[in-house]
């Protein structure tokens, strides 16, 4: 049983990742009154990515061959080392916050690294922006995490998804500033509005999809399901460090599922919020973002203050 | 043997290395390859066993202090003492020696026929005895000597290229700020001396009751700025970034790497050991002082092009990393809480070790870059990834160690770093738990700051198309200088994957110093390089880590490689540019890459903008001719500290010419006048 539940939490991030972002896009669609595409439809296009044929610049390097590995690889060990739907694993790598943080940090120099690495212009903007952003974004995160790792006191995620959060009302201003603040890092990570144009591949908005302009094949498939592996693993921290209801304590069948069942429920749920946001609000200009971020920083500091 | 190593003979046979080395090259001086070889040979037998000398000092734990000859009263002895700290920080300036000399065999030759080997030779061992010497001395006057020994040995070193006018403008730079330093130094010492009666490191220690708590906390303050000085904290750091980069690359991997650790090693020496107890607010200070020096080195080397400037920016960042591990192991210290203090301490041991480690690394491989391009602006570079492969393996593995990346040994004592400061904010009350979110605020921007500046950095010197011809003959350097980053790397990998046994041995490190003899440990290390807090905050696994994430990426690499779609055929062709000819122009330089976040600091970096337009008809302004835009960062430190010093000593000048008439009864005047008044206050 402990084996299953272990290949499972392996395996779950990036099988489901990429229905979420077919959710999205379904939402979206709905919202904007179009019928809009099977939320399977993303699935279909990574099969059909990963058999295709490929062509590489030949001014690229090796960077470029290794990067979408490296990329995937990372999301791919950092999401078997968050908690999704049970807190209590027979193994794990460490569940810590900080390497956490830094493991997608690793996954973020290589994409960037990628995308100068054809000496495209865009490719070169699109690594730049992507690069300002995550760096102004990390104090927000850090510290919005550092909240709950000072209310529980540990910054182990395992550890903090399975307390109650909400068994006492003394934290609660703290937790709800912390959240707002981590659900802004999360828009700018994870690439949506307003920070980036997850849809479109035109110079002036993108971030992510300019960085990985020059893939075709399965180095694409990759980089794409990296990204939303990346949605998946920042959205399920949302859902079990700020809002860990469901997820399960044991390794019964019944609780596992149920755990699954909630999960996606949760991130569902954000998924809609994401795509209600994505109808309404246009995207910001760029030297308008940090304001975004620098907002979320602070009010995570006030959260921790708060905590004293 | 291994008692005549950890002996004042052995330690005597390491400087004896050095001191051969230097005047054995100076003798050579008229053959460049034997002045060369002589050198480097006789800095890395002498480094060689200055580490095996450190490790087994720091194992056994036998310390032990030796002092022969006594001059004038006991006002200067050639003291020495052993100890622990002074084990390690021998540990780290030989192991970063030993290779550095290597890359030397091989990067010296091309200044062969042009300047004088002999004497690079002969200052690049003194420079590493007298780094030795400023390690272990016990005497504060002796302890000046070797300072100055150090000081005047790599000022030579700085201006050895000196056909170049901005070097010797450097020098200049680095000896006036080195002197002001040594000023507040042997100020300190003499206001200790005047208490204590003593130059002697133990005496004082053991009389530090005598000294009042006024007179110590000026004490601290000028400590602060003589070391501050030579560490390269902000404000006092404006000769670093000019000084290292003139330096040849093999000696600026030393004096970033380790020479401006001495000035950390003495923080720790009178902070830790010799002043104690001391009060919360000195901790404090040292952390501000910490925040604002990582969060503005990083910024500043966001915004240079020369890439010796830029790394030298990052040791002003990393040192600012350093001081808040050691700020923090301060305030615990004087709250009492001992063992968090340790851990603190721990950390920015730790974080002294790696950064030795990956900055001279990242030096000589930058070095080796400039020998073939010939150049140290970046923009010029771009591409040298396929000349060059594995210097820019090495540089590759240089910039995710100093980004904090794991498994990396950068990122273990930043976790540990981080780990002090959250203790910080849960242990203590709110006022000074604030001074801890602050830091760990810095040290986060930090973190994602100088990830952006190494994309950048590795971004335009090789990634793309080249920008210049010489990079098109550029070749992979030898095989000495390879070797001597090879290691380095190899030792950046290493210190991680055991990060647990440095931190054992960086912990018994610690406790050689008096106030943690018997403290309880913070922190425990199990098997498998398993950290954990004792309080259950955090722990974290060096090995599983390690393992992890190179099962994950091989298990991916092998799937999508070797198991989806096999037979899959790769094509080579060209960069999308919407059709045109896809030319080096396009790509985008360090310059742009660094703008959107210069502008995004643009309050504490002021950029300026200029530009100068010159048109074919300067009546109707209609053709421009030519456009020059010039980006600018201005410096506030030099706006706001050093000119409003400047004015302040020029108009003091102008008054006190007043009193010069150059008539010489007056001066003769003035003198009586001053010899009453003193015989006014002697009598």
């Amino acid at each position: 049983m402990n084996i299953i539940i272990l290949i499972l939490q392996f395996i779950f991030v990036p099988i489901i990742s990429p229905f979420f972002i077919g959710l999205i896009k379904k939402i979206k669609a709905k919202l904007q009154n179009r019928q809009g595409a099977s939320v399977f439809q993303i699935y279909k296009d990574l099969w059909k990515l990963l058999h295709k044929d490929e062509i590489i610049s030949n001014d690229a390097s090796w960077i470029f061959k290794i990067a979408p590995f490296i990329v995937f690889g990372v999301t791919f060990v950092v999401g078997a080392n968050i908690p999704l739907f049970s807190s209590n694993l027979p193994i794990y790598l460490s569940g810590d916050i900080l390497l956490i943080i830094y493991l997608l940090s690793v996954g973020t120099f290589f994409l960037a690294l990628s995308g100068i690495d054809t000496g495209s212009s865009f490719g070169g903007f699109g690594s730049s922006r992507e690069m300002t952003v995550s760096a102004i974004a990390e104090g927000g995160l850090l510290f919005s995490l550092l909240t709950i790792s000072i209310i529980y006191g540990t910054t182990n995620l395992f550890d903090i998804s399975s307390g109650n959060i909400f068994a006492s009302n003394h934290f609660i201003l703290s937790i709800i500033l912390a959240f707002i603040g981590f659900f802004i890092v999360l828009l700018a990570e994870t690439g949506r509005f307003p920070y980036d144009n997850p849809d479109t591949h035109l110079e002036l908005t993108m971030i992510h999809e300019s960085m990985i302009l020059e893939y075709s094949g399965k180095r694409l498939a990759l980089m794409e399901w990296a990204s939303a592996n990346k949605y998946v693993i920042f959205t399920s921290l949302g859902a079990n460090i700020f809002l860990p209801y469901g997820i399960s304590y044991n390794t019964g069948i019944l609780s596992i599922i149920l755990g699954i069942l909630f999960l996606i429920l949760k991130i569902s749920f954000f998924s809609f919020i994401i795509g209600v946001i994505e109808s309404r609000i246009a995207k910001f200009r760029f030297f308008r973002l940090p304001d975004l971020l620098l907002v979320s920083f602070i009010l995570s500091i006030i959260a921790i203050g708060l905590i004293n | 043997m291994l008692h005549l190593i950890t002996s004042s003979i052995g330690f005597y046979f390491v400087l004896s290395a050095f001191l051969i080395g230097a005047l054995g090259s100076l003798i050579l001086s008229k053959n460049d390859k034997y002045a060369n070889i002589w050198s480097n040979f006789f800095s890395i037998l002498g480094s060689s066993t200055g580490l095996i000398f450190a490790i087994s000092v720091m194992i056994t734990g036998k310390t032990f202090s030796f002092k022969f000859n006594s001059l004038y009263q006991h006002l200067l002895s050639f003291a020495f003492n052993i100890d622990m700290l002074s084990a390690f920080f021998i540990g780290i300036i030989s192991l970063i020696a030993i290779f550095c000399s290597f890359f030397a065999l091989g990067y010296v030759k091309h200044f062969y026929k042009n300047y004088n080997i002999g004497a690079l030779g002969f200052f690049y061992n003194i420079l590493i005895g007298s780094l030795i010497l400023v390690v272990t001395s016990s005497n504060a006057i002796w302890f000046l000597v070797a300072w100055e020994m150090m000081s005047i040995s790599s000022y030579f070193l700085v201006v050895y290229d000196r056909k170049d006018e901005s070097n010797v403008k450097a020098g200049l730079l680095y000896l006036i700020m080195t002197y002001v330093g040594t000023a507040f130094i042997l100020f300190a010492f003499l206001l200790i001396y005047k208490y204590t009666n003593s130059f002697d490191f133990s005496i004082i220690k053991s009389n530090i009751n005598l000294i009042p708590l006024v007179t110590k906390n000026f004490i601290f303050i000028f400590f602060i700025v003589g070391f501050g000085v030579k560490a390269g904290i902000i404000p006092f750091h404006i000769w670093l970034p000019l000084a290292h980069p003139a330096a040849p690359s093999h000696v600026s991997a030393l004096m970033s790497g380790v020479m401006i650790k001495t000035g950390i090693y003495m923080f720790i020496r009178i902070f830790m050991d010799i002043l104690q107890p001391i009060p919360v607010w000195w901790g404090i200070t040292i952390i501000i002082i910490g925040s604002i020096s990582s969060l503005l080195g990083v910024l500043y080397a966001l915004t240079e092009h020369d890439i010796k400037k830029l790394l030298a920016y990052h040791s002003i960042e990393n040192i600012g990393i350093i001081l808040l591990g050691l700020g923090s192991s301060m305030i615990f210290n004087s709250l009492g809480m001992i063992s968090l203090s340790l851990l603190s301490l721990m950390a920015s041991l730790f974080h002294t070790l790696n950064h030795a480690v990956f900055k001279s690394l990242l030096f000589l491989s930058a070095g080796s870059v400039i020998n073939e391009v010939h150049t140290r602006n970046m923009e010029e570079y771009g591409g040298i990834i396929k000349y060059m492969p594995q210097t820019a393996l090495f540089f590759l593995i240089g910039s995710m160690a100093i980004s904090a990346l794991p498994p990396f040994n950068g990122f273990f004592s930043e976790w540990l770093t981080f780990q002090s400061l959250f203790q910080g904010i849960t242990q203590l009350h709110s006022s000074l738990s604030w001074i801890f979110i602050i830091a760990v605020g810095s040290l986060a921007f930090t973190g994602g700051l100088a990830l952006t500046c190494f994309v950048k950095a590795f971004g335009s010197i090789f990634l793309a198309k080249p920008r210049s011809q010489e990079v098109k003959s550029a070749k992979e350097s030898s095989l000495s200088m390879r070797i001597g980053m090879g290691f380095l790397a190899l030792f950046s990998i290493l210190l991680g994957l055991f990060s647990g046994y440095t931190t054992i041995l960086l912990e018994k490190v610690g406790r050689g110093l008096s106030v943690f003899n018997e403290t309880f440990s913070s922190i425990s290390i199990s098997g498998n390089q398993l950290f954990k807090l004792n309080n259950g905050f955090s722990s974290i696994g060096a090995s599983s880590v390690f393992i992890f994430i190179i099962l994950g990426i091989l298990f991916i690499i092998f799937i999508f490689k070797y198991l989806v779609n096999r037979d899959q055929k790769i094509k080579t062709g060209k960069t999308w540019s919407c059709g045109t000819e896809l030319t080096p122009r396009m790509e985008i330089t360090s310059t742009g890459f660094a703008r959107s976040i210069i502008l995004i600091f643009k309050g504490i970096l002021k950029p300026s903008l200029q530009s100068d337009i010159e048109y074919h008809d300067f009546q109707s302004r209609y053709l421009p001719k030519s456009i020059t835009i010039t980006f600018k960062v201005n410096n506030v430190y030099s706006n706001y500290f050093y000119k409003p010093i400047q004015e302040i000593f020029n108009g003091l000048s102008m008054k006190v010419k007043k009193i010069q008439s150059g008539n010489i009864n007056l001066y003769i005047s003035y003198i009586f006048i001053i010899l009453i008044i003193l015989l006014y206050i002697i009598l």
